[in-house]
């Protein structure tokens, strides 16, 4: 059920897009005023939740560690499982949001028989970092239809994404690598029994909503072919706030660009901020410094919280103790009286 | 907020990337190149289909003459065609660098096209330089009457 709501979702929107641009020839609703509403929710709502988090106070210094701290000088301590200081926090932050350090120790419980085994299992690492870097390549790689000049370092990225030169216009080897792993990252979700059962509609739409990019770009890229000296004047258009309407482009590039506008729209309000929420992580960007560094509530500053002393709560609540054949400390009358 | 000298440096570099396009070109919109097109005869294609097409024809072309030793094009509308880059696309388009260079450029394209084959406005050559070797038997770097000697005078101009 929440598979053919997010799929028919993602449908829906190719028909949108073909029927405004296809058939009504909605040209500047499409090309210009979606992109630019899009892109304008992108940052404002991305820049909302990380001003939100950042107000929001962290109580306790909750570092999940799982190595040996800091503490006395002839004791090796692990730099990177117990930070102890801001210093190996960003260490271990770079690693976690570079190399998905975290999901390499992913472990897989399974029922062989009537015996339950436990095993590490690296596929979901596998798949996960296919995606997110081809993901992020091809971002970097697209400045080549925002800019001009283009820059050295996005041309050479360019170059070695399509090393291979199979094919003309060159098959780039991110665009193999996010398939394999965008569907592998379906399929675990359709297959595995257990992560089926866990699965909402908002964990697959911006599963599909991506393979509907992916595909859209890869099929304007290597079969349907649209002008690209015309999509980058229109895009050149959009970047540098002159936009153009634009003519004579193939309605697969209206998809594509309804696709990213749809997904960039959707970051701040679904799962995909994590993207700046794992910077937020209070278990993450704290060092595990507990027994060295008093760590003071937020909510306590300025506003002292009423202690008691024993004494007073023990007056507080003298007949119930009483009552209940609790001792009383004398000693706390004998001070008052003195 | 807490943490704001952290949090508030994560944001401005957050919106600098997302915003590099903006940055970048400082608001300045870059016309289309306008490549210069043969002023009589027809393409192969249509000039729709050969603005979006032509690399993976040239491809299809490519595999054909050199590894089927297939020459002969037929275009969509029946018209036949040799299939040669320098030989049947470049006899209009003649002109590499005020032709192909102006969108590949735009575009951020660089074709391998010119590994092997060579453009016409480039195609210079000198007299070879008498070699050493040629020097010590005494042979003339340009042997008069040969067809080579033919060739280099004649592309000459």
């Amino acid at each position: 059920m929440n598979v053919v709501a997010a799929l028919v979702a993602v449908i829906g929107m190719v028909i949108v897009v073909w029927f405004g641009v296809g058939v009504l020839k909605l040209y500047t609703l499409f090309g210009v005023l979606v992109p630019y509403a899009a892109l304008l929710t992108f940052l404002i709502g991305l820049i909302y939740r990380m001003v939100n988090w950042a107000k929001s106070p962290v109580p306790f210094k909750i570092t999940t560690t799982c190595g040996q701290q800091k503490s006395l000088p002839w004791i090796k301590h692990s730099r990177l499982e117990s930070p102890a200081n801001n210093f190996e926090v960003v260490l271990r932050m770079a690693l976690e949001v570079l190399a998905f350090r975290s999901l390499f120790r992913n472990l897989r419980a399974d029922l062989r028989g009537r015996k339950l085994y436990y095993g590490s299992s690296k596929w979901l690492w596998l798949g996960a970092i296919l995606f997110h870097w081809s993901f992020f390549i091809i971002l970097v790689r697209h400045l080549r239809l925002f800019t001009y000049p283009v820059p050295g370092p996005i041309k050479v990225l360019d170059a070695v994404d399509s090393f291979f030169h199979i094919g003309l216009p060159h098959l780039y080897m991110t665009d193999v690598a996010i398939l394999a792993g965008l569907t592998f990252l379906i399929l675990r979700r359709l297959v595995d029994a257990k992560v089926n059962y866990i699965s909402h509609a908002s964990d697959y739409f911006p599963l599909f909503l991506i393979l509907g990019l992916i595909s859209s770009g890869m099929l304007m890229r290597y079969f349907l072919r649209v002008d690209l000296v015309s999509v980058k004047e229109f895009v050149m258009g959009l970047a540098t706030f002159h936009p153009k309407a634009p003519k004579g482009i193939g309605v697969i590039f209206f998809v594509h660009l309804f696709f990213i506008s749809a997904l960039v729209a959707y970051f701040p309000f679904s799962k995909l901020v994590h993207m700046v929420g794992v910077f937020f992580s209070p278990t993450r960007n704290l060092p595990n410094d507990n027994r060295r560094v008093r760590h003071i509530n937020p909510w306590w500053e300025g506003v002292p919280p009423k202690f008691l002393t024993y004494c007073e709560w023990q007056e507080k609540f003298k007949e119930q103790l009483e009552q209940a054949g609790q001792p009383i400390d004398e000693d706390c009358y004998k001070e008052k009286k003195s | 907020m807490y943490n704001s000298d952290k949090v508030i440096p994560g944001i401005i570099i957050f919106v600098l990337f997302v915003t590099f396009p903006i940055w970048w070109n400082h608001g300045k919109s870059v016309a289309a190149p306008e490549p210069e097109l043969p002023k009589k005869g027809r393409c192969v294609e249509s000039k729709e289909y050969m603005r979006s097409h032509h690399m993976q024809l040239l491809n299809v072309w490519r595999n054909e003459a050199i590894r089927q030793g297939m020459r002969i094009y037929t275009s969509s509308d029946g018209a036949r065609f040799w299939i040669s880059l320098q030989n049947e696309c470049m006899k209009c388009h003649n002109n590499k660098s005020k032709f192909c260079d102006r969108c590949h450029q735009f575009a951020a394209v660089e074709p391998y096209c010119w590994n092997c084959h060579i453009p016409p406005e480039t195609k210079k050559f000198k007299a070879p330089k008498a070699s050493r070797l040629l020097k010590l038997f005494g042979v003339p770097p340009v042997l008069h009457g040969s067809s080579q000697a033919e060739s280099y005078g004649h592309a000459e101009h």
